[in-house]
């Protein structure tokens, strides 16, 4: 994982004016989570899309629930074969924080999700310039445990998860 | 998934069975390896420390020590001099420890540093002289034994586009193998034309990156393991090294270890927590390798590392991002 990406100072504000989803959308779920810890007896892309919407963008001060970079039904799980797929939509296609919002994603459900689980988090398709590079990236568990030891990244990573949420 | 066994054999006619878990580690285990004698292996992982297991009595391993002031970081992998006297230690804390015994206990005597980050992988030749590491730098480098406790930097090798995932040697000549995130395996020779070392051939084949590679006990073989979902076989064919099989339709998810045992038999494992065996099929023209044995969930999380016993064919150890370390006996 390249810790340049975090490391730039002028990462933010790429996108100035992004889609923001409409208030009133978010707060239906929200009884769940106030209550700081989630028990899950079954997993399916309802209480999963719930342990990540809160995540906030790097660049912006809003949740990727919000900026519509996760969506419920982009996630596809299937609790019997252990299977969890995110697919996330970066704001733009050139979007330079997609793969640390990737990584995010990922370091979440880690902490949230039993270990049975299997996690693939990619782009969703078409919507990055870079995208088989960066599914690379966060497919390669290597790369992300070597970057989750990395005490710069893991911070700006824990800044953009919330705390209540943690696991 | 499609049962693709085929042939006479049966998969249930041979004995794949654990043995021992051995849980001393806390958190992931990347990578298990065999004193060249067989009677012992080193563990690593996560939690940064190295631990030498040894068997006190028939299928009873024990964890008779523990290293943990070489390294501040994970410890990716760790390789036994062919003399069995040292062990080298690689971490991604971009450092390669070498341990040895001389005053009574492992000790770590010399530290390799030069590498710009993680040294993902470590491999002494069968000399003892020379050894070999890499690193997400992308870069190779050869070490030589210069005195008792020193290495020089022999050689930086640049070949690789990408992040180096495993380093491994020839067991009867001086020929370096790596693999890479930039999907390709290279083999690197001194050359003695030019005084130094080089890349002489790269082998492409692989679709994604390829995690692991072991030559077989008679150096005929090069077996390579990838997020392709492949295992493939190279050979010598005059001269030049060419795939010879691919094995694939068994992991579902990316292979990380592959393993020859001394007989030849070939061990694969995984993402996909599953661990199998293949043997080559000589019946036909065209040479396949035919699935002998599997146990599909070998640990409860992806397995990183399996590592055949040098000398005992019926014994081999895995171990895995659930903590654990399993010894299989193999029949």
């Amino acid at each position: 994982m390249t810790s340049r990406g975090c490391e730039s100072d002028h990462c933010c504000q790429q996108n100035p004016n992004p889609v923001v989803k409409e208030k009133g959308d978010c707060k239906k779920d929200s009884d769940e989570t106030s209550k700081g810890e989630l028990v899950i007896s079954v997993f399916d892309n309802k209480n999963v899309f719930e342990l990540i919407r809160h995540i906030m963008d790097p660049e912006h001060p809003l949740t990727l629930e919000d900026l519509k970079v996760v969506q419920e039904d982009l996630i596809d799980v299937s609790d019997e074969q252990n299977y969890v797929k995110v697919n996330f939509t970066p704001t733009i296609p050139y979007c330079s924080m997609a793969t640390l919002i990737g990584l995010s994603i990922r370091v979440q459900l880690l902490r949230c999700l039993p270990p049975r689980f299997k996690v693939t988090i990619e782009v969703t398709p078409g919507t990055h310039n870079a995208e088989s590079a960066i599914n690379k990236q966060l497919a390669d568990k290597e790369r992300v445990a070597a970057a989750l030891e990395n005490i710069h990244l893991i911070t700006v990573i824990n800044e953009c998860i919330p705390a209540r949420s943690k696991g | 998934m499609p049962d693709r066994i085929t042939g006479e054999m049966s998969v249930e006619e041979n004995k794949l069975e654990a043995i021992q878990t051995l849980n001393k580690h806390t958190g992931r285990v990347w990578h298990v390896s065999w004193h060249p004698e067989g009677k012992t292996f080193a563990s690593c992982g996560e939690d940064r420390t190295i631990r030498l297991w040894s068997m006190e009595s028939k299928n009873h391993w024990v964890n008779k020590v523990v290293l943990t002031e070489g390294h501040k970081r994970t410890v990716r992998q760790v390789s036994w001099s062919p003399c069995g006297n040292y062990l080298a230690s690689a971490s991604f804390d971009g450092t390669t420890c070498i341990w040895d015994k001389k005053a009574g206990q492992f000790e770590c005597n010399a530290t390799l540093e030069g590498h710009e980050n993680e040294v993902k992988s470590v491999a002494w030749a069968p000399n003892g002289k020379l050894l070999a590491t890499c690193s997400r730098d992308k870069s190779v480098w050869v070490w030589e034994l210069v005195d008792d406790e020193e290495y020089d930097c022999a050689a930086v090798l640049n070949a690789h586009s990408q992040d180096v995932k495993k380093v491994t040697w020839h067991p009867n000549s001086e020929i370096l193998a790596s693999c890479s995130y930039d999907n390709t395996i290279k083999l690197f020779q001194d050359d003695p034309r030019e005084g130094d070392w080089a890349c002489q051939t790269t082998l492409e084949g692989h679709l994604s990156t390829v995690w692991s590679i072991e030559f077989d006990k008679a150096g005929e073989r090069l077996a390579s393991c990838s997020d392709d979902l492949t295992v493939k076989v190279w050979k010598q064919q005059d001269h030049v090294w060419k795939c010879a099989s691919t094995i694939e339709g068994f992991h579902n998810r990316t292979i990380y270890d592959i393993s020859w045992s001394p007989t030849g038999c070939l061990a694969s494992a995984g993402g996909d927590d599953g661990l199998r065996i293949f043997k080559e099929d000589t019946d036909n023209d065209e040479t396949t390798y035919k699935l002998i044995a599997e146990n599909k969930q070998a640990h409860t999380q992806d397995i990183n590392s399996v590592a055949w016993n040098p000398v005992d064919p019926t014994l081999l150890v895995t171990c895995s991002d659930d903590g654990d370390i399993k010894v299989w006996h193999f029949e």
